[in-house]
């Protein structure tokens, strides 16, 4: 099949960019979205241009580096990440546009590939559990109930991507917050860091540049991991327990 | 983050545009409820107005309530008019590159409209003060000392049913999305039937309030209220 693609174009973080269109014949439907890209790019070095700078790591849908825009669309028309993402989801003749995230908390270092580092920021504010290396504890010493065991597991499934962000028309990180602070919440051992992560998180958020939530549910539309909605619900409810006790 | 504080988080600022919506919610029911009063005729709708003005007394002084209740109103207004100004503010710096192509998956019409929408009910409110408030304008030329006569000339006039028809779809779209919105920022959606219910508790106040307003000027224009 053939491609029409706009793909976005900007040399370095200060230089500014701009769209700009390639065709790609001879695409399979079976090749992965990256594996589309790194055709395209093997054409780019033959005739002797700069090939797209795109993120990708494992490839396999549990790192969370390959965040694309696809035609308006974070990680494209399907729920799953960039990487999962195969060409058998366009059509021949089809034109994509691929852009980065864009948020001014994730700047663009190169075409399409941005710093997320404010996300390892915000987990260095708090989204963490303060434990001692060393053995491991004996695992039935600290009980756990069923429910909030999957829940916890199930929202732990978040991987970073930015999708969250990237959707947002506020670039609010709060599904990604929300996610982090059920997930360590919903545990024993999140208990005792409880306060001090929510308010150290959302402040970071806030410094970093992401704007506020207005609940309208684009972020778990995007989330190729299907976190919900009600992950927010509990993010708000722990910065209330916090503004309680006087943090 | 050092000296990291909960209350100076966008969190907190949502906390309180929740809690002065709720507030507007609790008195767009009362203000509905009153207006309803139209339908039982001339003198029950203006002894209904002067009652207002006489409730609480002896314990209040003559529009006692009627003070408490707009000193109330105007700083929860303030509150939610700051808020959201300070979040809109945030929100416009956190993309200023935009995208050349973004779809909306998810979030309703409502939802996306909140912020011209209630300037809309903003500007509405202030005409709505001068006309029927402290401003009194009657604009088909009549009497403006009787709070009843005043309703069915303004809704008799058609561009001014209008006019308010169009402000309460506003309101109601405001409705929509702000009640189950306030919920999720007041914390009380932590599992899918929450996030259910508070969405159809959404859809019941915008429909039974927005209806409820606008039946009043519909019957006035359409003849089944008249002087």
């Amino acid at each position: 099949m053939k491609v029409t693609l706009k793909i976005w174009r900007q040399p370095d973080a200060a230089s500014k960019g701009a769209m700009h269109t390639y065709e790609l014949d001879g695409v399979s439907s079976d090749m992965s979205f990256l594996e589309m890209l790194d055709v395209l790019n093997e054409d780019l070095i033959a005739k002797g241009e700069d090939p797209v700078a795109f993120d990708s790591d494992c490839r396999e849908g549990i790192c969370g580096m390959c965040g694309l825009m696809i035609n308006g669309q974070a990680h494209g028309p399907e729920v799953t990440t960039t990487c999962q993402l195969h060409m058998r989801s366009f059509k021949d003749g089809d034109e994509i546009v691929i852009e980065p995230w864009r948020s001014d908390a994730f700047p663009v270092i190169k075409d399409l590939v941005v710093d997320r580092s404010a996300f390892d920021r915000i987990i260095q504010a708090g989204g963490y559990i303060s434990v001692n290396t060393g053995s491991a504890p004996e695992a039935h010493s600290v009980p756990v109930p069923r429910d909030d065991a999957i829940r916890a597991f199930n929202v732990a499934t978040c991987i970073g991507c930015g999708a969250c962000v990237a959707a947002c028309p506020n670039g609010s990180a709060s599904l990604f917050m929300g996610a982090k602070i059920t997930h360590l919440g919903e545990l024993p051992q999140g208990q005792p860091e409880r306060d001090t992560r929510v308010v150290g998180m959302v402040a970071q958020h806030d410094a970093e540049g992401f704007g506020g939530c207005t609940n309208i549910g684009e972020c778990t539309a995007a989330c190729p991991k299907e976190i919900p909605l009600d992950v927010i619900s509990r993010l708000n409810w722990d910065l209330h327990a916090a503004l309680r006790h006087g943090r | 983050m050092r000296d990291a504080r909960a209350s100076r988080s966008t969190i907190t600022l949502k906390l309180l545009m929740a809690a002065s919506g709720l507030l507007f919610i609790l008195f767009v029911l009362l203000h509905m409820y009153g207006n309803l009063k139209a339908f039982s005729g001339h003198d029950a709708y203006n002894e209904y107005a002067e009652h207002l003005r006489t409730l609480g007394e002896p314990m209040l002084p003559f529009e006692g309530f009627l003070w408490i209740q707009r000193t109330t109103l105007v700083v929860a207004l303030v509150v939610h008019v700051y808020a959201a100004a300070t979040l809109w503010r945030r929100a416009r710096g956190a993309r200023t590159q935009r995208y050349v192509m973004k779809k909306n998956l998810a979030s309703s019409f409502s939802s996306r409209w909140m912020r011209w929408g209630g300037l809309t009910i903003l500007l509405f409110l202030i005409w709505h003060l001068v006309q029927f408030s402290f401003g009194k304008v009657n604009v088909a030329g009549g009497e403006t000392n009787d709070p009843y006569n005043l309703l069915v000339d303004t809704f008799e006039t058609w561009w001014m049913t209008l006019i308010y028809l169009a402000a309460m779809f506003a309101l109601g779209m405001h409705l929509h999305h702000g009640t189950w919105s306030a919920a999720q920022t007041l914390g009380l959606t932590n599992n899918v039937r929450a996030r259910r219910n508070a969405k159809s508790l959404g859809w019941i106040l915008a429909v039974v309030i927005a209806g409820g307003f606008s039946l009043v000027p519909i019957c006035v224009l359409a003849g089944v209220i008249t002087k």
